[in-house]
This record gives structure tokens, C-alpha cells and sequence, in this order.
């Protein structure tokens, strides 16, 4: 095979040359430019990230700072003697009359004993309002539970109302004038002296954690919240995640793409962006005024959360259906699957990591919902730890709103504690989300 | 024979099965086969029989209308929407497209191997067992064991997979993995094997092998492979059908084709006059 | 073959062979010519100069040979770029010993002049015309790729197998009058079926070309007239004479 051997350059040769070293140098000089940009723009990122940083910094500094001290209370530990002539004077232990006992009386008294030179009534009802009005439930509660226990003398523990709470805190202004601030000078001194005797102590707050709301806001926890939104999210899970992949699977893999499934198509993405708020008026005129279903119920807040939350779940799952690649359907078709085993042998199992990061980000925000809640009631004042969907309930954001609401002092730090919880739960479903994302991530 | 020779160490052999003897059973009769995308017509009144038992090749440069005949045999066109298929497509003599034949047990019976290798992202045991058990072709677990072990082994994979049966089945190399999907394909017992450009992504010896593998395959099936060169269909088929532009230009016995085509458009494709 | 192949390196590989085989059926072709001429005119310098230029159309063969199967490997031919190859290597093969028949024409001629000169120049200047004229045609047929014009070659062998048989007839005649010719006559014997298995070449080439063009070889037999094998002359005959 003869080759051309032709080594000297010819004009045609030269030319292309001098072309090629022509777009070098072009290419030499744009580089400084390129890069300059390149730069600018990276700088720009930064900058935009470090402003965010440094706001979600500062928002987290004060939610947290502001709600530390709700995760402590302040308790008085009081040698109460239950006297049987106050508790059960007839010597019946008939429950009614334990119940309905003056417990109020058996705990001041006892508070007495430590200042017997308290006299006036002015002065006891001072001394009075040093307790929490749940200290005379708790000990109601000792009582009814163990009657056994009428006529000794037992070392107790109650809360302190929240005003001396708040002292103990350093929340208190010493500024304001005597007769306006909410703890007097004598009633600090009360407060002092206790303390010296070593029968006032800051714990670790359970009670925020177990009770349910209260109008006292040392009795306040978010446990109803929690169970609240708890019963809610199974509702809203049960219901939308079904309904959802089934709709995602349905569009993707079975519809005729005619003008009816494109205009399903775009309905649902604009679902995706319709005001929470009107899901509740959608919630409240037809589940609970056509239907009668209870107020205030996790059943109703479910559905209600559980159409808001579908449009994602039916956008997060198509999207991860069509990121199933082709070739594997088109191998189990080939085998001769049927569709359904195609989609539920092949398609489903691949794509599920997706539809489940999508699922959990629907849920992460369904969790932080209000405006349709408030809608269908669950704004209601709820004592009651919920025991059921159909019990009324609150939720977490909702209980925020309550206490943010509030005018006692003692609901700003819990509200910030709320949020914290609130928030935490967001960050632990969040990071579940990515956690799966990283876990299932396939190369195919 | 005699007493003696049937002493002799000599056994008569059966004549090994070569498209130069007697013209074997036509397996896939196609007739006036149009197939159109929307508007655009694919293919123009094809009219081509597959044999059985022999390797049918599909040549002809790109667009030509290949692929798109090779999947009308086993309905796959009918994932796309668009696409509408006329003519008459028959397999044992029954048309493929009229209600008489499901398109789920066609595709039993007609096998596919893809161009780039398709693996599903399961074990490699699962992956050959999958078929064989959707259709309840196996349903003890002694059965699907042997189903595995004997595909594997025709496709000769088995020595090398049979101590990681629970290995993923993307794990292994292009080769080995388009060899999985050629067992796969055959572990539901198909009775014609359709291969849609089986080795373009696959480096030589890879491809030696697998037209190793073809060449022992057709005993048991009859083999349709489409391909881009003109080497292997020569190496691989026993009879060639030269495509261009939707038209079936000319089919004969391979040997024939590649040294006294008649037509002067087959001759200037394989001597690389036009693509 | 009227369009082009898509890589141009295949064409010009094409191409060269061609030049190839033209080249060196033109030394032959030129040999030939010049062993007879030599012959005739009793030219041993002439003689001598083509036996020494043998060896050019040896060194063109092995050029052939390579190129071949360089194709070969490279191009992986087929249909009718197969068959080019293929006979081109065929007929490089045959030329080669028509240049080594011219050769050995060239040889004897160097021999025959040591002795009186004999016999039947016209009939081998004849003879020697005809197979000139294939070998020319023949070579046109194969870079024309003109399978008629081969046909044509094919058909001329007649005429030299029986000037051969003719030829036969006459150097045995002479040889039988006049022992003291045997040598030469002998060498002439020789000469002429050199000759003869140059027109017998030439139509092999002329098959080959056949094939070239269509695909398969001539299926009718050529015309073969040459008794030279069958004659016999009896002495009988001449003592009645």
C-alpha cells in the first residue's frame, strides 16, 4: 500500500496552519475572560450562601435561646401532711369525696408551715400564688390513686406558678416599680429564703414533654400536640401514599397520552401550588358540613392534609417512574411480562427510592401545616391527650400559633421550645429522605 | 449396514445442518409488511421468510428499516404508540397480530436480546429465573435450579458465574452480562431468538464469543440478528437480508450475497461504495 | 463498477494493482516480442538481454503478491473487489511464466544460433504474431474488465494449437531428412511449445478475467486443436514419397 509521503508544506497546508495558530491564540486571550467570569460567579455563590448561613444562623440562635429555659422547671419540694380532718373528715374513702376534697388547703398549708409569720390575707394570697394551681391536682390525684396514704406525711413535689419560674430564670424585670411587677419584693424574698433552704430546685422540664395544653404555663407540653400531629400524619400517610403512587403509576405507565390525561397532567401540577388555605375551606365544606365528620378530628385533618399532600407525591413519583431507563421495561416485555408485572416486578421496586424521598418531603410538610387545620378546627383549646383519630386534637404548628398568641411571659420560651421540637422532627425527616436517597441510589 | 461394519469403530453422523442442503421449515412467513411511524411509512412491503434452525441476518446502513421489521416479529412495536403495523406476520402460520396468538405468550416464544446489554438489577440467579417463573414454566424450586443451571451452561456463562449465582447481575463485564441476557432469553424456552445489534457494544472477543454462541444456539432455535457489520453477518448467518431505505432489497444464502449479489445496490453497500 | 468506494485509499489501492499487472504484462509482453525476434534474426545479444530482464517481471510479481495480500487483510473485499484481487494475483502468477517461457524461448535461441540455421521461421514468426496479439488483447480485456474481448483471446487459441500441430509436423519432417538439424530442430521443438503454452496462458488469463466480470468461470470448453500429442509420422510414408 503506497503512502503519501509528502512532507513539505504546501500553500493549502500553510494556510490551515496559520488557521489553526490564528483560533489558538483567540482562544489564549477569551481564557482570561472566561475564567474572570467564572470567578465573579463563584464568588456570588458564596457570598449568597454565607448570607444564608448567617441568617439561619442568627434564627436559630434566638429560637434557641429563647427557648432553653422552657426545657427546665423550677419545683418546691413541700413536706405536706395529709390530714385526714381536710381530705376525709366522714372516714368514708368514698372516691367522690376524695375527689372533691380541699387539696388547695392541704398543699398552702403546708407552704405555711415555712412562713408562719404570714398572716394577712393579702400576704397568704401572695404566699398562695407561688404555687401552681396543678400542685392541688397532683396531690387529688396521690390521693385518689393511693388512699392508703391519708393521714401521713409525705415529701411532694409541685411545680411553681410560672411568674416565680420565670424569677428563678432571671426573666423578671427589677426595673419596673413594685406594685406593677408580676413577683413583689416580699414574694422574692419568700422565694430566696426557700431556695436557701434547699427546697427549690430547677429540673429538667418532663412535664413540657408529657402533658397536654394548659391555661398555666408550667403545665403546658406539647405531648397532645405531638400525638395530635402524630395521628394526623397516619392518617394523611395512609391515605395519600396509596392513592398517590397508584395515580403516579395509572398516568405513567397505563394512560393513553390523549388531551384528557395532558389536562390531568397539568391540573395536578397546579394543585402542587394552590394555597394550603383552601384545602381547609375545601375540608370544612365537605367533610365536616356535608358529611358531618367530627371537628377537630386527626381523621379530618388526615384528609384534608392528605389532599394537599397528593399533588407531590404524584409529582415525585412520576418523576422517579420516568427515571426508570426504558431498557428494563423493554427486557421484562421481552421476556413477555405482562404491564402489571413489568410495572410492580420492575418499575415499582427501582423507582421506589424516589417515591419515597418525595413522600417523606410531602409528609416533612404536611407536618409544618396550619392554615388548613385551623380551617376545619383544630384550633380549639385541647386538654386531652388524643386517643384516637376521631378525638379532637391539635397539632404541633397550630399549638406554636396558640402559645405564640399568648400574652403570659412564660409561653415565649415554650413556644420557642414547640418550635425546636417542630423544627426537629422537620430535620430528622428530612435527613431520613436523604439518608434513603444515598442508601438506594443505583447505577443501572 | 452388516454385521461386520457395525463392529468397525465408525458411527453415522447426521449431516450437519448447513442452508446449502435441503431448504429448511419456514418458521416466520412475512408478507407485504408496511410499518409506519405517524406519518412516515418505516418499511415498504417487505415479503421475507425465516427458516428455522439457521441464523437469518439483517443488514443494511442506518434508518434502513432493520430494528424496525426485527420488532415486528415479537409486537414490540406496540410499546410505541405511533406506530401501526400492516401486512401479514406469520409464526407457524398463525398471524402474530390477529387474536388468535396473545402477545405475552408470543413473546415467550419469541425471544429478544438487546443491542446494549439489559441486565435487571437483580441477582443473576433471579435474573434467569425470572422468566421461566412468571410464565409457570418452572415452579419448584428444583426445577428453576435446573432451568438456571442449563441456560447458563448454553449460553456459557455457567463456569464462570456458578460460585456468585447471588452476585448482582450488573456487576459482571459487557460480554458476560449480554451473555446473562442471552440465557435469559433462552431460559424461557423460546422458539425463535431475535437480536437486535448483540454485540455493538461489545469489545472483539466478547463478540467471538457470542457469535460462538450463535452459531451452537441455532441446533435448538432459529436466530434472527440484526447487525451493523458486514463481517459478522458473513461469519454468523447462514442466509442475509440486504435493507435500504425500507425496501428488502435482496435476501439470499449468505455465501452467495457476500461474493455474487445480484442486486447492484446490495453489491455497492458490502463493498462500501454508499452507506 | 462505476461508483467510487467511500474510503478513496481502496480506490487507489485498486488502482495500483492495476498498474501493476499493466506494468508487468507490458515486460512480458515486450520479452515475448523480443525472444522471438531474437530467434528469428539469430540475435544472441538480443537474446542474452532478455534473459537477463527476467527478473524485473519476477520482482513486479512479488509486489503483486504483497499488495494482495495486504488487501486482503486490510480492505477485506468483497464481491466484485474480491474477485479483482483475486485474479489479479492469479494472472501476476501466469505472467510470471509466460516472462520465464520468454526466457527459456531466449535460451535456446542462444543454443540454436551455435548451429546452421533451420527451418520453419515463418511458421513460428506466425505463430509467434498470434500469441503476441492475445497477450496484448488480453491484458486490454483485463483493465477494461471486457469479458467479450476476452471471449475474443479465447477463441484465437485455436489458430495457434494448430500451427503448433503444424509446426510439430514440419520440425519432425526436417529432422528426419537431415539428422545434423536434430539439435536444433529439437530445441525448436521446444521453442514451439513454449510458444504454445504462452497462447495456452494467455487464454487462462483470458478465463480469469471472464470470472472477474462475471462471477463464476467459462463453462463451455474452449476449442482445443492441438494434435501434437496425437501425431505420429511414419517413415513409410516418406520412402514412398
Amino acid at each position: 500500500m503506497t503512502n503519501s509521503t509528502v512532507n513539505e508544506p504546501t500553500p493549502l497546508k500553510q494556510a490551515s496552519k496559520d488557521r489553526a495558530q490564528h483560533a489558538s491564540d483567540a482562544v489564549k486571550n477569551g481564557l482570561k475572560r472566561r475564567y474572570a467570569a467564572e470567578a465573579r460567579f463563584k464568588a456570588y455563590g458564596i457570598g449568597a450562601i454565607a448570607l444564608a448561613l448567617t441568617v439561619v444562623g442568627i434564627l436559630f440562635t434566638t429560637i434557641i435561646s429563647n427557648g432553653l429555659p422552657a426545657f427546665t422547671e423550677t419545683t418546691l419540694e413541700l413536706e405536706i401532711e395529709l390530714s385526714e380532718d381536710v381530705i376525709d373528715p366522714s372516714r368514708t374513702r368514698d372516691p367522690g369525696t376524695l375527689a372533691r376534697a380541699n387539696y388547695r388547703k392541704v398543699v398552702f398549708d403546708a407552704l405555711l408551715t415555712e412562713f408562719p409569720d404570714v398572716k394577712s390575707r393579702a400576704d397568704k394570697r401572695k404566699l398562695r400564688s407561688m404555687l401552681s394551681r396543678g400542685a392541688s391536682f397532683q396531690v387529688q390525684k396521690l390521693v385518689v390513686d393511693d388512699p392508703g396514704l391519708i393521714g401521713q406525711r409525705i415529701n411532694f413535689v409541685v411545680p411553681v406558678s410560672s411568674d416565680f419560674d420565670l424569677y428563678e430564670k432571671g426573666v423578671i424585670n427589677k426595673d419596673v416599680a413594685n406594685a406593677d411587677r408580676r413577683v413583689s419584693d416580699q414574694q422574692m424574698v419568700w422565694h430566696d429564703t426557700l431556695k436557701e433552704r434547699g427546697m427549690i430546685t430547677t429540673s429538667f422540664n418532663a412535664t413540657f414533654f408529657t402533658s397536654a395544653d394548659s391555661r398555666e404555663p408550667e403545665l403546658a407540653g406539647i405531648w397532645g400536640a405531638v400525638s395530635g400531629s402524630f395521628f394526623t400524619m397516619i392518617v394523611t400517610l395512609l391515605l395519600s401514599f396509596p392513592i398517590g403512587v397508584a395515580a403516579a403509576v395509572y398516568l405513567e405507565e397505563f394512560a393513553p397520552k390523549n388531551r384528557i390525561t395532558q389536562i390531568i397532567e397539568v391540573n395536578i401540577n397546579n394543585l402542587a401550588a394552590v394555597p394550603s388555605i383552601v384545602y381547609g375551606l375545601l375540608g370544612l365544606a365537605v367533610f365536616i358540613n356535608f358529611f358531618g365528620l367530627p371537628r377537630s378530628a386527626p381523621l379530618v385533618g388526615g384528609m384534608v392534609l392528605a389532599l394537599m399532600t397528593l399533588p407531590t407525591i404524584i409529582i415525585a413519583s412520576r418523576a422517579a417512574l420516568k427515571a426508570v431507563p426504558p431498557s428494563i421495561r423493554e427486557a421484562a416485555l421481552g421476556l413477555g411480562a405482562s404491564r402489571m408485572q413489568v410495572v410492580s416486578h420492575h418499575v415499582l421496586p427501582l423507582a421506589m427510592p424516589g417515591i419515597l424521598t418525595g413522600t417523606i418531603i410531602g409528609m416533612a410538610q404536611a407536618l409544618g401545616e396550619t392554615a388548613p387545620l385551623l380551617m376545619i378546627g383544630m384550633v380549639a383549646f385541647i386538654v386531652d391527650i388524643p386517643g384516637g383519630i376521631t378525638d379532637p386534637a391539635t397539632v404541633l404548628p397550630v399549638q406554636v400559633y396558640l402559645w405564640a398568641d399568648s400574652p403570659e411571659r412564660a409561653f415565649v420560651a415554650r413556644t420557642s421550645a414547640a418550635i425546636m421540637v417542630l423544627l426537629a422532627f422537620l430535620i430528622l425527616m428530612n435527613a431520613l429522605a436523604v439518608l434513603l436517597r444515598k442508601k438506594f441510589e443505583r447505577r443501572w | 449396514m452388516t454385521e461386520a461394519t457395525t463392529n468397525s469403530m465408525t458411527t453415522v453422523m447426521p449431516p450437519a445442518p448447513d442452508a446449502t442442503t435441503e431448504p429448511r421449515r419456514v418458521k416466520y412467513s412475512t408478507k407485504n409488511v408496511d410499518v409506519f411511524y405517524g406519518a412516515k411509512q418505516a418499511l415498504f412491503d417487505v415479503s421475507l421468510d425465516i427458516h428455522e434452525y439457521e441464523v437469518t441476518a439483517l443488514i443494511g446502513p442506518s434508518g434502513c428499516g432493520k430494528s424496525t421489521y426485527l420488532r415486528s416479529l415479537n409486537r414490540m412495536n406496540d410499546t410505541i404508540d405511533i406506530c401501526r403495523v400492516t401486512g401479514s406476520i406469520e409464526l407457524d402460520g398463525i398471524d402474530v397480530y390477529s387474536d388468535e396468538i396473545d402477545v405475552v405468550h408470543l413473546r415467550a416464544r419469541v425471544g429478544m436480546v438487546f443491542q446494549k446489554p439489559n441486565p435487571f438489577p437483580k441477582t443473576i440467579f433471579e435474573n434467569v429465573a425470572y422468566g421461566p417463573r412468571i410464565h409457570g414454566i418452572a415452579t419448584s424450586k428444583s426445577e428453576i435450579d435446573a432451568i438456571v443451571e442449563d441456560s447458563l451452561t448454553k449460553a456459557g456463562l455457567w463456569k464462570e458465574v456458578k460460585d456468585r449465582l447471588d452476585e448482582a447481575g450488573t456487576g459482571l463485564s459487557g460480554g458476560q452480562q449480554q451473555r446473562l441476557c442471552i440465557a435469559r432469553a433462552i431460559a424461557v424456552q423460546p422458539e425463535v431468538i431475535l437480536m437486535d445489534e448483540p454485540c455493538s457494544a461489545l469489545d472483539p472477543i466478547a463478540t467471538a464469543r457470542i457469535e460462538e454462541l450463535i452459531d451452537e444456539l441455532r441446533n435448538n432455535f432459529s436466530i434472527v440478528i440484526v447487525t451493523h457489520s458486514m463481517q459478522q453477518a458473513a461469519r454468523v448467518s447462514q442466509r442475509t437480508a440486504f435493507f435500504h431505505l425500507g425496501d428488502l432489497v435482496e435476501v439470499g444464502e449468505t455465501g452467495k450475497i457476500f461474493t455474487t449479489p445480484d442486486d447492484q445496490k446490495t453489491q455497492d453497500y458490502i463493498t462500501g461504495r454508499f452507506g | 463498477m462505476v461508483t467510487e468506494h467511500i474510503v478513496t485509499k481502496f480506490d487507489e489501492d485498486l488502482n495500483q494493482l492495476d498498474n501493476l499487472i499493466a506494468e508487468m504484462g507490458g515486460h512480458a509482453e515486450h520479452q515475448f516480442a523480443d525472444s522471438i525476434k531474437g530467434l528469428i534474426r539469430r540475435d544472441t545479444e538480443l537474446a542474452e538481454k532478455v534473459i537477463l530482464n527476467d527478473k524485473r517481471i519476477d520482482a513486479i510479481e512479488v509486489a503483486v503478491d504483497q499488495h494482495t495480500i495486504s488487501m486482503l487483510a486490510l480492505r477485506q473485499p468483497m464481491a466484485d473487489d474480491l474477485r479483482v484481487v483475486i485474479t489479479a494475483l492469479r494472472i501476476a502468477s501466469i505472467i510470471e511464466r509466460i516472462g520465464d517461457y520468454s526466457k527459456n524461448i531466449s535460451k535456446r535461441t542462444v543454443a540454436i544460433t551455435q548451429s546452421a540455421p533451420v527451418g520453419p521461421a515463418r511458421t513460428i514468426s506466425r505463430m509467434g504474431d498470434v500469441v503476441q496479439g492475445m497477450i496484448n488483447t488480453v491484458l486490454d480485456a483485463y483493465l477494461q474488465r471486457n469479458a467479450d474481448l476476452a471471449e475474443d483471446v479465447r477463441q484465437r487459441d485455436e489458430e495457434v494449437d494448430a500451427l503448433h500441430t503444424s509446426l510439430f509436423r514440419e520440425l519432425l519432417t526436417y529432422m528426419m531428412e537431415d539428422p545434423r538439424s536434430i539439435s536444433a530442430c529439437t530445441h525448436l521443438l521446444f521453442v514451439a511449445k513454449n510458444i504454445e503454452r504462452i497462447g495456452d496462458h494467455a487464454t487462462n488469463i483470458a478465463e480469469n478475467v471472464y470470472f472477474l466480470v462475471h462471477g463464476k468461470m467459462p463453462d463451455e470448453t474452449r476449442p482445443k486443436d492441438d494434435q501434437s500429442s496425437y501425431t505420429m509420422i511414419d517413415d513409410s510414408d516418406k520412402n514412398n514419397n
